[in-house]
């Protein structure tokens, strides 16, 4: 199979939010800020080739009756991994993620791509699909966080927009910018800004077609 | 009166679904009948309760003494997929009626993040047994809440004329956002 096709599929083609609609809990819940998507992604995306990874090598080994637990108990290692990696090195992020992180262990995109893909294929391929898979997610996750960060609060991965440019042309300006739509920080805003993404989408995708 | 506010707090102003987002998943997927969600929310709360009571003990005679905590991940969703499969079996055994009712639905709960969040969110909060199972109950009460109104809006929806680019998910979502403002009212209450 071409790596390069089975790599960028994740993007468009087959991305799992703006297509399959699957890993919904956390693209809501995370996608306040760009930051924390584009983290939670990442942290999805580790999971994802590891637990790809170890599956499609162990894939022969596993009877096929207890394959589902144990895929989730090589799953939730990684998870665990991640959690304590995290908690260690960026705690701030771990703390804005919170419940989350423990959750990717019941994300469908992992599950779904070590039953449909890594149980079947060569450990090279398997790879490279969670690779495409998991920054495919971590796209949509930022795109999400980066539309309600700037339309909620008008700044960027924590860079205030209005204000940045300010300063760029006037770096003595005492300009504060106000506040943006609030609600699209807010639990209503995700839901939302979602609907919107994937109606922008769908329209761009038929007319590719 | 310390559970009366639980209960409040978990059913409207912390919805499970709406506020917290979790279990977006069946609150999507099953919500396009009224008599499916209902079998859903069957389904969701009796694992709920149970889930939440067998990890509460489990972490707190098991883990904690054996210092243990960081394998609470693992051990809660090999418990929770466990259950969810003995639950099956049983039901199939005892009452064929309400495995007939709530058979499809076993299944797709052991990826339900809602079952794993509350069982972890139990703990999180510091809460004892009767306050944790009390959590569980109105948490499904409010999984509930939220899917059955959403089924009954997406009924209405069928039959309305929506513009072809919003169709489907699109329109479902802006109607969740919607419901989500609703129950923003709430807010302030606890």
């Amino acid at each position: 199979m071409n790596q390069w096709k089975n790599f960028s599929k994740g993007f468009i083609k087959e991305n799992p939010v703006f297509i399959l609609l699957l890993g919904m809990c956390p693209t809501l819940g995370t996608t306040g800020s760009a930051i924390n998507g584009l983290g939670m992604g990442l942290a999805t995306t580790f999971v994802l080739v590891m637990s790809n990874l170890v599956i499609s090598l162990i894939k022969n080994l596993i009877p096929d009756k207890v394959r589902i637990p144990a895929f989730i108990v090589v799953i939730a290692t990684f998870v665990t991994i991640v959690q304590m990696v995290m908690q260690a090195f960026v705690p701030a992020l771990y703390e804005s993620l919170g419940l989350f992180i423990p959750l990717i262990v019941v994300n469908c995109i992992v599950l779904g791509r070590a039953e449909a893909f890594a149980s079947k294929n060569t450990v090279l391929s398997s790879v490279v699909d969670g690779l495409g898979i998991g920054l495919g997610f971590a796209f949509a996750l930022t795109l999400l966080g980066s539309v309600r960060e700037i339309l909620g609060s008008i700044s960027i991965f924590n860079w205030k927009i209005a204000e940045g440019f300010a300063k760029l042309f006037n770096p003595e300006t005492t300009f504060a910018q106000g506040d943006g739509m609030l609600v699209f920080i807010l639990a209503p805003g995700a839901f939302i800004a979602l609907g919107f993404l994937i109606a922008i989408i769908n329209r761009l995708n038929k007319t590719k077609a | 009166m310390e559970y009366i506010i639980i209960i409040i707090s978990a059913v409207l102003v912390n919805n499970i679904v709406l506020t917290q987002f979790l279990g977006i998943c069946p609150f999507l997927g099953v919500s396009k009948k009224i008599d499916t969600a209902v079998g859903m929310t069957g389904a969701v709360a009796f694992v709920m309760v149970l889930a939440t009571i067998v990890t509460f003990l489990i972490q707190h005679y098991l883990l904690n003494p054996l210092n243990l905590a960081y394998l609470q991940t693992i051990t809660f969703i090999l418990i929770i997929a466990s259950l969810v499969q003995l639950v099956e079996i049983i039901l199939k055994k005892v009452s064929p009626a309400l495995y007939q009712a709530l058979g499809v639905f076993l299944p797709l709960i052991t990826t339900n993040c809602a079952i794993l969040g509350v069982a972890i969110l139990v703990i999180q909060k510091d809460f004892n047994l009767m306050e944790g199972v009390v959590y569980a109950i109105a948490n499904a009460i409010g999984f509930g809440l939220a899917l059955i109104i959403f089924a009954g809006l997406r009924e209405h929806l069928d039959m309305q004329n929506v513009p072809t680019g919003l169709k489907g998910v699109p329109i479902a979502l802006i109607t969740a956002g919607i419901l989500a403002m609703a129950f923003m009212g709430f807010s302030g209450i606890v």
